[in-house]
């Protein structure tokens, strides 16, 4: 199955789960052909796994208005440990400290945050800067001490691409950057399954606040043709879901304070949302990503499940399992 | 004494000439609004604009590099210290605007905003 014929088959849209939907293929026994023939062009054969994003750790935030600093990022890594159903990676989308005029200080919130992540028992740990962590020296730290800014990589017929808004001080991917997401696209069909890893909303979600990035339409553009592409970013320190074209954006809840609903807030009263001795953990929490296996009739997809994590974990009057459960994971 | 106001007749003219030149040119020019960045604000943190009123924003910064940033009235600069950036304006709609600094300054940056209010 060249190409040329693969497209024919399929004409337009499937996503990750359309691969087994596209299937017609399946009745005339052509599926196996036709995944080897994704696994060729993408690097590896399609197949369900699930993975955990984390993110605005802040490591190094002294509130107010979140007094317990490194707390809810400690006991998310303790809640994915206990994950029945181990997540095949954990992406953590930016801001994993807080910013530190001083680069010692800066060092050792970075090696903080190491020595944190590091007990996160996962094969891979994936990480993309946030403006805290790479915004004032151009991303030379985070480079130091966790590697290159943007990246790509595949997983299970998935490819995934950490994208770099914030380095260049601006929200801004930047020429380079663009140029580079079109060169590492370039060997993938426009059915490839992609996630795209990255700090700030790629859209206008919010200028007001910063919650956007300045050439997010150059981006965007550079991945319209995609047909089955998920962003997944931080940033906004609450749950957001928006869809455009063929894709999907999908912004996580911090690890260390929320920010309010931006249409029920005034344009200038960006603030985080006030914290709650009863409720230390309200408005934080982890994604959840599963690829769920489709089937002929419906295809596979990705479920997001956000948990928040409770003051019934923080006590640890419940435990984690029950937690989980609660959490439909 | 004629023969030399003759010959300076000429240049008083266009002396006078320039004179109102520059004095025409100098009523029409737009208003200059200074606004000096600071980590984390602007100062003042709140201006006034008139809707189709061209205003110059006058741009320095006291400390680091500082942006400032509204894309409704498509005002994009740079800030940079020991430099003036001038940002020409002609607001086209009324409103409260909030512009921000866009170009990371530290720790206070994501609250660092200058309230522009275009009135008619």
């Amino acid at each position: 199955m060249n190409r040329r014929k693969f497209l024919k088959i399929t004409g337009t849209s499937f996503g990750i789960g359309a691969l087994y939907q596209v299937l017609p293929v399946a009745a005339n026994g052509q599926s196996h052909e036709f995944l080897n023939f994704l696994g060729k062009e993408n690097g590896e054969r399609p197949t369900p796994f699930s993975f955990v994003q984390l993110s605005d750790t802040h490591v190094g935030f002294n509130g107010p208005p979140d007094p317990l600093g490194t707390k809810a990022f400690e006991h998310a890594v303790d809640m994915v440990n206990g994950m029945a159903n181990k997540p095949d990676l954990i992406i953590v989308t930016g801001d994993l400290v807080h910013d530190s005029e001083k680069p010692d200080e800066q060092a050792a919130r970075m090696k903080l945050f190491r020595e944190i992540s590091s007990r996160l028992k996962t094969p891979m740990l994936k990480l993309v800067p946030g403006e805290h962590d790479a915004g004032l020296d151009g991303g030379q730290m985070f480079r130091e001490n966790f590697g290159e800014t943007s990246y790509s990589f595949d997983h299970r017929g998935v490819h995934f691409i950490a994208l770099d808004n914030v380095s260049r001080a601006k929200p801004e991917v930047g020429p380079e950057g663009i140029a580079w997401l079109k060169k590492d696209l370039a060997r993938f069909p426009k059915t490839a399954p992609i996630v795209v890893m990255t700090h700030r909303p790629l859209f206008d979600l919010k200028p007001e606040w910063e919650w956007f990035t300045s050439d997010g339409d150059d981006v965007m553009n550079v991945l319209a043709p995609y047909e089955n592409v998920t962003v997944l970013y931080g940033h906004i320190h609450r749950d957001h879901e928006h869809e455009e074209g063929h894709v999907k954006h999908y912004a996580a809840r911090s690890l260390i304070f929320g920010f309010p609903d931006p249409e029920k807030t005034p344009v200038d009263q960006k603030k985080p949302v006030a914290f709650d001795k009863e409720n230390p953990f309200k408005n934080l929490g982890i994604r959840v990503v599963n690829e769920i296996p489709g089937k002929r009739s419906q295809p596979t997809s990705l479920e997001i499940n956000d948990v928040e994590l409770s003051l019934r974990e923080y006590n640890g009057v419940v435990g984690i399992q029950q937690l989980l459960k609660d959490g439909d994971m | 004494m004629n023969s030399l106001f003759k010959k300076i007749l000429p240049l008083l003219a266009l002396a006078l000439l320039a004179s109102a030149s520059f004095a025409r040119h100098d009523d029409a020019s737009p208003k200059v609004i200074e606004l000096k960045a600071k980590r984390f604000a602007f100062v003042p943190g709140e201006i006034t604009l008139k809707k189709g009123e061209p205003v110059v924003l006058r741009l320095t910064t006291e400390d680091v590099t500082h942006g400032l940033y509204l894309k409704p009235l498509k005002i994009d600069a740079t800030i940079e210290p020991g430099k003036t950036s001038d940002v020409n304006v002609t607001p086209q709609q009324t409103g409260k605007f909030v512009a921000i600094c866009d170009h990371f300054c530290g720790a206070g940056h994501g609250n660092m905003h200058l309230v522009v209010n275009v009135v008619e």
